[in-house]
């Protein structure tokens, strides 16, 4: 992993200290409440429904046994004992108080953590696939280049007044587990024609009131170009981005009314000018991360007790069904807990939790853990012989829920439960289908599914890339549940396609389930999942499911 | 009136050119990138800053720096301190605010990011 330098740690306890300052400026009145909302906002600090909420960064969601130690304490010393893990990488604390913040932040920086550009109109934390170092399919660890963009998008003397937030995300795998084509800025690492690497550029991408999908700007990039090239369009949308209305201000909005070959022209014209800044250091940086990135030393040791215990223990095997993902090492398996259990709010997790996390990471992840966008925790390096132990005690304090991929591992922002913004309460409609779900017991014959909920129309729950998306509104002081089918975050992205008219907070959990009963009856096997379904035959069935009239009228009857 | 500020804190404007003059030039905040080279032989450059979450300035004078341009460069306008390290590493020499400003946020405010060299990514990134 990659330790703080000298400058890094320098840079923080600076920040920190210039932070606790504007604190004390913004109470004496030396800072309107207008200068100090982009000052707290690019310290992570956010006024939500109820109080402050301090969002910490993640850096490409990796974090030590140390580091989940620290949060848990946070946790529990200045906020209510847990904190929610959200979809791009970062954890929340929703109730801390503005005088402790800067407490808050020191304790932070103690294990080489911050809440630097978590949220305001800059670059923010950079996010990474969950099985960096790894997967098994991948080209290469996106996390060295991760680290490379945030010390450089960090304190951007140019990029700190922005016309809107911009999110950068970075993939090493054809998979594309890190949704790089609803971003600002995209990158792929793939393979090059002379056998190194090389970034395929995507810009444009993201989701919210208007949802695009990230378009090609550059297939091939050379390394050594990344971050010249990657000023070069942050440069050109800072002076060409709208900044008369929010909506139209990000660079999707300028990138569809500019045109692509546009932007592009003007991305190349401007990176002419600042490539000749970079001398090439940053290439050296660059392979000093990486070395600290080296994967553990990895042991060889048999496999018997695994298969062993598969065998006599049914729970376990389901477990291990659901929640493991190919490891790159012989013996090795990428293990996924669950902050999904059936009836809790996703994301969130104790501080005991927390700790019980650091403990297993320590004992059996060679210190490891990983935070995925699905808001749960990723163990990167188990070995096989591991697991039995390891399932045990994620069990015993709630984190053995064997539900990765599926109906109740749903993605939900924090709606009306916490949200400023929010137009419907999501939180409880996750809660409501996992548990209804789990009644039915057909979690498992289901298979792969992701429900994504939003509670307002800026889509942090991501459902527009859900495969089954739903977006909570408010229609004259009633909550109304839109639903979207056919979405996919994956390499070939795609945007859900509305069913039709949305649903009341009563009607969507059974609507939900009829679009599951649909899939049922029409997949053409238990291989055919919901998407490859919904691809073959359209929106049609699921449309007759939901709306054609002997249903409507079971639903008048049944309300 | 107005007060500016350097490194060295703050001082009266006693060493602008006549805006008038055409020794100085002033280029609004929205400035295509483009005209910008018109301003490249000028003595001053004057960058208006109309609000402080406006941070084009900063970007249009790093083009006139990464252009060529050699000459005395200014950020006016709503700048506020916390924001001089930025203004000096996208290129400015100096920033020119009005009096109430002054007075909100005195010369210590100011003279604090005075060090605007220290702890700056870029300058490692760079070389
Ligand atoms: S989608 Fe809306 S309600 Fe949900 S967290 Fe984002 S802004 Fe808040």
């Amino acid at each position: 992993m990659y330790r703080y330098t000298d400058f890094d740690a320098g840079f923080v306890a600076e920040r920190n200290r210039q932070f606790r300052a504007q604190v004390a400026r913004r109470i004496d009145g030396s800072l309107t409440e207008d200068e100090f909302k982009p000052l707290r906002l690019m310290n992570g600090l956010y006024l939500q429904l109820h109080a402050y909420m301090l969002r910490v960064a993640i850096p490409y969601g990796t974090l030590d046994s140390r580091q989940m130690r620290q949060l848990a304490q946070i946790a529990e010393r200045w906020d209510k004992g847990y904190g929610h893990f959200t979809t791009r990488q970062n954890i929340q604390f929703n109730w801390p108080v503005l005088g402790d913040v800067p407490d808050i932040l020191d304790a932070l920086a103690e294990v080489e953590m911050h809440a630097i550009q978590t949220s305001g109109n800059t670059i923010r934390n950079v996010t990474a696939d969950h099985f960096a170092g790894a997967a098994a399919d991948e080209v290469a660890d996106p996390r060295p280049v991760a680290e490379l963009i945030r010390q450089w998008s960090t304190d951007h003397p140019e990029f700190q007044f922005l016309p809107r937030k911009f999110k950068i995300a970075v993939t090493g795998s054809p998979a594309d587990r890190a949704v790089t084509a609803a971003h600002d800025i995209g990158l792929r690492i793939v393979r090059a024609a002379d056998g190194g690497i090389a970034y395929q550029v995507l810009v444009g991408g993201g989701l919210g009131r208007t949802p695009m999908i990230g378009k090609v700007l550059h297939d091939a990039l050379p390394e050594a170009d990344l971050l010249p090239y990657l000023e070069a369009i942050v440069s050109v949308w800072n002076l060409l981005g709208r900044r008369d209305n929010k909506y139209k201000a990000r660079i999707k909005i300028t990138v569809h009314e500019h045109g692509i070959d546009e932007i592009r022209r003007l991305v190349e014209a401007r990176f002419a000018e600042t490539r000749a800044a970079f001398s090439g250091i940053d290439q050296v940086m660059l392979a000093g991360i990486r070395a600290a990135f080296a994967p553990p030393a990895f042991r060889d040791a048999p496999v018997d007790a695994y298969h062993a215990a598969r065998d006599a223990d049914p729970v376990f095997r389901a477990w291990t069904d659901s929640n493991l993902a190919a490891h790159r090492a012989e013996g090795y398996a990428i293990v996924q807990v669950s902050l999904k259990a059936h009836g809790a709010t996703p994301g969130d997790a104790s501080a005991l939790q927390m700790r019980v996390l650091a403990d297993v990471a320590e004992r059996y992840g060679h210190d490891e853990l990983r935070i995925s966008h699905e808001q749960n925790v990723v163990l990167p390096h188990v070995h096989l012989s591991d697991l039995p132990a390891l399932h045990a005690i994620l069990r015993a304090h709630g984190l053995g829920t064997a539900n990765i991929g599926k109906v109740s591992d749903i993605i939900a922002c924090p709606g009306m439960d916490y949200c400023a913004l929010a137009t419907a309460r999501s939180i409880p409609v996750a809660q409501e289908i996992a548990l209804r779900f789990d009644a039915l017991k057909i979690e498992h014959q289901v298979g792969d599914l992701k429900i994504k909920i939003s509670g307002c129309i800026n889509a942090c729950g991501h459902h527009h890339v859900g495969h089954i998306g739903i977006l909570g509104l408010d229609r004259a002081g009633v909550e109304n549940y839109q639903i979207t089918l056919g979405g996919d975050q994956g390499p070939d992205a795609a945007l859900g396609q509305r069913t039709g008219p949305g649903f009341s907070a009563d009607e969507i959990v059974p609507a939900v389930e009829r679009i599951v009963e649909t899939y049922l009856a029409e997949r053409a096997g238990a291989e055919e999942d919901f998407l490859a379904t919904f691809r073959r035959i359209g929106m049609a069935p699921f449309k007759a499911a939901l709306y054609d009239a002997p249903d409507k009228e079971a639903r008048a009857d049944a309300a | 009136m107005s007060v500016i500020v350097t490194d060295a804190g703050f001082g009266p404007d006693t060493h602008s050119p006549d805006p008038r003059s055409g020794e100085a030039v002033t280029m609004p905040s929205d400035t295509a990138p483009e005209a910008l080279d018109a301003a490249l032989g000028a003595e001053m450059v004057v960058i208006d800053f109309p609000s402080s979450a406006d941070g084009r300035g900063f970007t249009l004078a790093r083009l006139l720096r990464l252009r060529g341009y050699r000459g005395r460069l200014r950020a006016r306008g709503h700048v506020i301190a916390d924001q001089y390290a930025m203004a000096r590493r996208a290129g400015f020499d100096e920033v020119e605010i009005d009096d109430a400003l002054a007075a909100r946020q005195p010369e210590d405010q100011w003279r604090l990011r005075a060090d605007w060299q220290a702890h700056d990514y870029q300058a490692r990134l760079r070389g």
